[in-house]
């Protein structure tokens, strides 16, 4: 009987209490913004929306390694003599005409990830969260700034100059009479100038 | 007259229902309102986690797929992740990386309990809790935020040390945060712990004995509530655990019996008083300079060897099982993953409850579906 | 007031219409008014502001655009379920909560019956929701519908119960089922309200109350739709404008349970102070705020209170208040007598 009574006050007094703590958050203020309106403001590591200063990029293919989920695309033609494609701002000598560089934002998992191994730090996340489409291939953002009549002219350049050496090699091959592939190689590197960048290597050889 | 013959009804609940905390799906056999059994289901959430860390080229790529076990407790996973493979690696971790981390993952244990007893309210039918909880949890992720970039999935705990350093405010950040928060706890309290009503819909319900909470390998708050007195962080001290004074909060039936819903939900409530002291500790001693980086090793390479590791998340034991074959990619990384092992109490612990009584025991298990099925 | 209408208007039958009309004018304001505050208190009580864009003010005209938007929705009938059944649920539901305002006197001038047994007439009409909810959960082959449904049908017999002995105390105390009587009996100040009249009738009021709200599954009694358990309990398989009616069917159901608790109680469409802003029209003002201020204790119930599990329902009416109501009714009487 005594818990009975006991049942009752209980149920009205943690209910009252309740009802008190909800009553004084009625007069609060509230702790949401509202958005569209005003925007939250985010840190300056945000990590959101990437973005690629191709002025910079050497075409390295390091970020691309560096991601989970595969979805830095980038293919690169190697630059020929007379063409010098300059510095990059933090140095670097670039060497490669960056033919594609494409971001599938969509799959980006925004880890971050391939922010880290980028030696002239031109791949970047910027605090831009808004960027919806209705079409989810316009999210495949295409970095590289080189038009495809350019790609074409960087690729026909590349192969004559290939075809050129490849000649050229032929001779001096056959005036030695000693033909192998390393040495070919080797003409083929010498005949591009000096790197210091090992991926680059990888890049060419590829 | 010929006697009434009644007919068991066979009932899905979920994968699209709203107290199943994701994609579970629960098959009930139903007699009226008694259920007769449960059956979960899992698996509407696989993603291969353990076969793409196969194939990822390096043991740092693992961590954004680690980060997505738990989606709510994401610095606990990665931290169990990087002390496995430190282990392996033989790595030492600089004084403040530890402190960072230990803060960082006491930090993500309060948030993801406060998600756990917020849901556990709507589960109940209380929606008010759900958003103070809510309220509070956001300052944990702005400190996150600050600190890596990130509010959910942070990629922040490296193996051999962090992403970035610490903002140069984050201890004050760390210490507004844990002055603010204990008086919120009461707020929770008076709102919902204590409510009759509440208390009538979880205690005694859910019951799960020490004896079966143990045979079936259960751990965190779930073994915990059901009066077993064992903690990761005490038992098996990881990174710098050994240092802080805290007490194992476990469950002692106040409400009804041990290893009810209501001693599940209250482990919850009361670990997050008892994280608030490890962080105070912590930011008291943590080291003001120091590189966060400095063992971060450049490439990844473990022997050959495999290793299991474990750590207490907010849910439980999370091991990680990694073999390396030697090079640059892991052979095998297998989770052992709390929420699978404590949702397989479900039918045990449910036969012979009523159907509001499911949601109350999935409710008070706090799983996550990402981690179930991986 | 049918004998005023009928003077300015050009057919009899017109003026009845209009007569009966009367009480959507302000049901249906209501609703959207009520629907727009649930919102706020909710959203004020967890810290956040709720609708703040439709309209300009503070989201005035949110409940208008939503009604827009379920009248445009598509009209979806699932395949295997009982059709007429399925379709005319949600119109009985809201049927049986308008009948009841019939009787309700807004204000001194305007009740839509004088009928001798007002008090009877709705809690038998009122029942009629019941039905329309098991035909909604039977209809919508659905097994999830079809607990909600048996769920309903089972609190609502029962908590009847209480709420008529509750009503009963009034009964007692003023010896009239007639609702307008009720209420002139209550005419002057504050203190000849019914609810300061007798002790018990305060213990009546809140039984009624409780009571009550699980006769319009409010929480902490929403068992029927009990949204993290039953998914939606008996309106799972609606949408559009027939899950709008049931909808609108709550929320009427709410007002006519908030008004008659100030017919029965709180006095009616007197004013509180006397003389001071009395009249027919300040009468439906009166009324009105009256039931407004007990619509927001619900709501207030509403976000602080968890759910009961259906045992400890029938626990709650049962073993707690149909023995209290009871005991309660004989002390009602027996102050009566004595006083
Ligand atoms: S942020 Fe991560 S997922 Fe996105 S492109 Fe960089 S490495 Fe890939
Ligand atoms: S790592 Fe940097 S430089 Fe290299 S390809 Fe990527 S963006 Fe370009």
């Amino acid at each position: 009987m005594k818990r009975y009574f006991k049942d009752i006050w209980d149920s009205f007094y943690t209910i009252a209490i309740g009802m008190g703590v909800t009553f004084r958050h009625l007069f609060r203020k509230s702790v949401t913004i509202q958005y569209p309106d005003i925007k939250p403001e985010l840190t300056e590591r945000a990590r959101n929306r990437l973005y690629v200063n191709m002025d910079d990029c050497i075409g390295c293919d390091q970020c691309s390694k560096a991601c989970p989920v595969n979805c830095i695309t980038i293919e690169t033609v190697k630059a020929v003599p007379p063409d010098d494609l300059g510095v990059t701002s933090t140095g670097n000598p670039k060497r490669l005409w960056v033919t594609k560089f494409d971001i599938d934002i969509a799959k980006c998992c925004y880890c971050g990830l391939c922010v880290y191994p980028c030696p002239t730090e031109c791949i970047k996340m910027t605090d831009v969260y808004e960027f919806s489409e209705f079409d989810r291939h316009n999210l495949v953002y295409n970095y590289s700034t080189m038009t495809p009549s350019e790609v074409e002219e960087a690729k026909g350049k590349f192969e004559k100059w290939q075809a050129d050496k490849a000649a050229a090699k032929k001779s001096s091959t056959e005036k030695k009479k000693e033909g192998s592939e390393k040495p070919k190689a080797k003409q083929q590197e010498s005949g591009e100038g000096k790197r210091s960048d090992s991926p680059e290597d990888k890049k060419s050889e590829s | 007259m010929p006697e009434l013959r009644t007919e068991e009804m066979t009932i899905n609940m979920g994968p699209q229902h709203p107290s199943t905390h994701g994609v579970l799906r629960v098959e009930l056999v139903l007699d009226g309102e008694i259920v007769v059994d449960a059956i979960p289901h899992i698996g509407y959430l696989h993603r291969c986690f353990e076969k793409h860390s196969e194939s990822m080229n390096d043991y740092q790529q693992v961590i954004p797929y680690v980060d997505r076990m738990d989606y709510v407790a994401a610095m606990s996973n990665e931290l169990g992740y990087a002390i496995a493979v430190e282990r392996m690696l033989e790595i030492e971790v600089p004084e403040r990386v530890e402190y960072i981390r230990v803060i960082m993952a006491e930090l993500q244990r309060i948030a993801s309990h406060l998600l756990a007893i917020g849901t556990y309210g709507l589960d109940i039918g209380a929606f008010t809790p759900f958003l103070h909880c809510f309220r509070d949890r956001e300052r944990i992720l702005e400190i996150f935020e600050s600190a890596c970039g990130a509010r959910l999935l942070y990629n922040y705990i490296w193996v051999g040390g962090l992403s970035h350093d610490v903002p140069s405010n984050f201890k004050d950040k760390v210490r507004d945060f844990i002055n603010y928060f204990p008086p919120k706890i009461k707020g929770y309290n008076d709102l919902l712990t204590y409510n009759k009503i509440f208390i009538d819909r979880t205690a005694d319900v859910g019951v799960l004995p020490p004896e079966v909470a143990l045979n079936y390998a259960a751990s965190g708050p779930v073994l915990r509530g059901s009066g077993v007195d064992w903690d990761l962080r005490r038992n098996d001290p990881y990174s710098i655990y050994d240092r802080f004074e805290f007490d194992v909060v476990v469950g002692k039936g106040e409400m009804g019996t041990v290893g009810d819903c209501w001693d599940r939900y209250i482990v919850r409530v009361r670990e997050m008083e008892q994280s608030v002291r490890i962080i105070e500790q912590a930011v008291e001693q943590m080291p003001d300079e120091g590189d966060v980086k400095a063992a971060v090793p450049k490439r990844i390479r473990p022997p050959e060897a495999e290793i299991y590791a474990r750590t207490e998340t907010p849910r439980g034991e999370l091991g990680y099982y990694i073999i390396s074959d030697g090079s640059m990619s892991p052979f095998r990384v297998k989770g052992r993953s709390p929420c699978f092992v404590n949702l397989s109490v479900l039918p045990a612990i449910s036969r012979g409850s009523m159907i509001a009584d499911i949601v109350a025991i999935i409710g008070s298990i706090d799983i996550v579906l990402g981690e179930i099925d991986r | 007031m049918v004998e005023t209408l009928e003077q300015f208007l050009p057919h009899p039958l017109l003026a009845i219409i209009m007569h009966a009309a009367l009480p959507m004018v302000i049901v249906f304001p209501y609703v959207l008014f009520a629907v727009w505050l649930e919102r706020k208190v909710s959203a004020h009580m967890q810290d956040r502001l709720g609708p703040m864009r439709t309209g300009g003010w503070h989201g005035w005209s949110q409940t208008i655009a939503d009604m827009i938007k379920m009248i445009q929705k598509e009209d979806i009938v699932p395949s295997r379920s009982d059709k007429f059944l399925f379709k005319f649920a949600p119109f009985l539901a809201f049927m049986g909560a308008y009948a009841a305002f019939a009787v309700i006197p807004f204000s001194s001038e305007y009740i839509g019956a004088h009928l001798d047994v007002g008090a009877f007439y709705i809690l038998a009409v009122t029942s009629v929701v019941t039905l329309s909810i098991l035909m909604a959960g039977w209809a919508s082959n659905n097994k999830w519908s079809l607990l909600g449904a048996m769920r309903t049908s089972a609190q609502i017999v029962s908590y009847e119960v209480p709420t008529v002995v509750a009503v009963l105390s009034v009964i007692v105390a003023t010896g009239t089922l007639n609702l307008m009587t009720i209420s002139e009996m209550q005419t002057g100040t504050i203190f000849n309200w019914l609810i300061f009249s007798n002790p018990f009738l305060l213990i009546a009021f809140v039984l009624y109350f409780i009571s009550s709200l699980a006769e319009v599954n409010r929480t902490p009694f929403d068992l029927p739709e009990s949204e993290s358990e039953l998914v939606g309990g008996f309106q799972t398989e609606y949408s559009g404008m027939r899950w709008g009616m049931f909808m609108l069917t709550e929320y009427a159901d709410m007002l006519l349970v908030s008004l008659l608790g100030s017919v029965l109680f709180f006095g009616a469409w007197n004013s509180p102070f006397g003389d001071f802003m009395s009249g027919p029209v300040w009468g439906v003002f009166w009324m009105v705020s009256k039931g407004m201020f007990f619509i927001f204790v619900m709501m207030w119930l509403r976000w602080t209170l968890p759910r009961l599990r259906v045992d400890q329902l029938m626990d709650v009416c049962w073993k707690y208040l149909i023995p209290i109501a009871f005991i309660n009714l004989v002390l009602v009487a027996l102050w009566e007598m004595l006083f």
